[in-house]
């Protein structure tokens, strides 16, 4: 416990702030490198997770690549692809693009294929274009596991950023490595709890974007569903009525 | 391949030591996450707290979740407690939820049914409840076990990463092929803690279809990635 008070000492230490190797331009370089690579992740996956979703078609090689990459060690990963390009931004950012994109892909087309079909065959019935369908039925219905995704990338890459001070790298992970090579605790605990606060700051902001974009409707569904005591014989019930 | 048959004494004692770090962590996360999920479900008020805590201890990166246990735990840095306890609580993280609604999803007309032919609350959990919520528990365990094995390399770090040592070994003497090896036997010890998970399953579960083909199994979370 005496560590964690000398770490939390060294955290609220205006001191420590700013300067070569301190708190705020480690949080910068942490924060860029995670901006940067959920965006290019983002660029890839919404239109690829929108066509699966939207369309059907892949859905099975998505799925089986999203789960077999779970399997993959990411370290590893890490350490091999900077050995081979060389150290720098670049290929720290290509390993967390490649990092980010299956949660996310997941979140999107599984957050589609969970709307319900009767719901966009009636979509299609009173005249809606497939872009319509997409944009004004299955996206605001997709939202809520659509976010799901983009809080486990996001929590992945922060995770994977931190490691990146191994090879050398910024960012938050800079200080567990210094204290774990130079023997001072303190030091390295100072960047695990930096780190923590940085992952829960984060996935709290985004659970809580996730409860304002939710579609009022959407969330009485999900809290009706969560309290109800016989979900299964329900379901079963409005499956047989749909189909 | 020249490289592995020269060292293969050091990578079968990294291979064992991995197989050894991550079966602990496995068992124990089933061990800890069915009696806290049968919590959940019995005192209703708890189970929005425990989800929570537990989604929380998810968001901890692991290395820096490796580094804060001594603190707690007053083990050394280089204690394989530390790894172990780490992928315990992620292990029950994933789990906890899905076994939570495994147990749910058991309808309580069965519940009554089985007290009604004269089951004690002891045996209709054991003969009943677990049974039916059994092949979810499954899928989800399968999750835990991949993600386990995965994470554990990261361990190399604070010198308990089982086959995570050949990554750091491997780019210190900037000697790709080893990291290869290193990711190759990892995913080998993941795909075969899956069929002996998947083995298991058929002979204690009989009657669940989905554990007899691995293709149709469930996906109990495709959120539950390996976050970390």
């Amino acid at each position: 416990m005496d560590f964690i008070i000398q770490a939390l000492g060294y955290i609220f230490d205006p001191v420590n702030y700013l300067g070569e190797n301190a708190i705020l331009p480690r949080l910068a370089d942490h924060l860029i490198y995670t901006g940067l690579s959920l965006f290019i992740a983002l660029v890839v996956a919404i239109p690829l997770g929108l066509f699966i979703g939207h369309t059907g078609r892949g859905k099975n090689f998505a799925v089986a690549a999203t789960s077999s990459f779970r399997a993959v060690p990411t370290f590893g990963l890490l350490l091999f692809i900077v050995l081979l390009n060389g150290l720098g931004l670049w290929p720290l950012v290509a390993v967390l693009v490649i990092l980010a994109v299956p949660p996310l892909l997941a979140g999107i087309y599984s957050g589609i294929q969970a709307v319900s079909r009767s719901t966009i065959y009636s979509a299609r019935a009173i005249g809606m274009t497939e872009f319509q369908i997409l944009s004004k039925v299955e996206v605001p219905l997709a939202i809520p596991l659509m976010l799901g995704g983009l809080r486990n990338a996001t929590l992945q890459v922060i995770a994977t950023a931190t490691i990146a001070a191994y090879v050398g790298l910024g960012g938050l992970g800079r200080f567990i490595i210094e204290g774990l090579a130079l023997h001072n605790f303190v030091l390295a605990l100072v960047g695990a709890l930096l780190v923590m606060m940085l992952a829960l700051v984060i996935d709290l902001s985004l659970a809580g974007i996730q409860k304002l974009v939710t579609p009022p409707g959407v969330a009485t569904v999900l809290t009706r569903k969560a309290t109800d005591k016989q979900p299964k014989i329900l379901a079963k019930i409005a499956q047989e009525r749909e189909g | 391949m020249e490289w592995l048959w020269e060292n293969r004494e050091m990578v079968m004692g990294l291979l064992i030591q991995h197989v050894g770090l991550s079966v602990v962590p496995i068992i124990a996360s089933l061990l800890v996450s069915v009696p806290l999920a049968r919590i959940a479900r019995r005192y209703r008020s708890l189970r929005g707290l425990l989800l929570g805590a537990f989604g929380l201890l998810f968001t901890i990166p692991s290395l820096a979740l490796f580094v804060t246990l001594p603190a707690f735990l007053g083990t050394k840095i280089l204690d394989p407690l530390n790894v172990v306890v780490a992928l315990t609580i992620y292990g029950v993280a994933i789990m906890v939820r899905g076994t939570a609604d495994a147990f749910d999803s058991v309808p309580n007309d069965v519940l009554d049914s089985a007290s009604a032919v004269g089951y004690s609350p002891g045996s209709r959990f054991w003969r009943v409840e677990l049974p039916l919520a059994g092949p979810v528990i499954l899928a989800n365990l399968r999750v835990v076990s991949v993600t386990t094995v995965s994470l554990l390399s990261v361990g190399a770090l604070i010198g308990n990463g089982g086959l995570g040592y050949l990554f750091t070994n491997g780019y210190q003497r900037a000697f790709p092929t080893e990291i290869i090896i290193g990711v190759v036997l990892t995913l080998l010890v993941a795909l075969i803690f899956d069929q002996i998970l998947l083995a298991i399953g058929r002979i204690v579960m009989p009657w669940d279809r989905n554990t007899r083909s691995p293709e149709s199994s469930i996906q109990p979370d495709l959120f539950a990635e390996a976050a970390h």
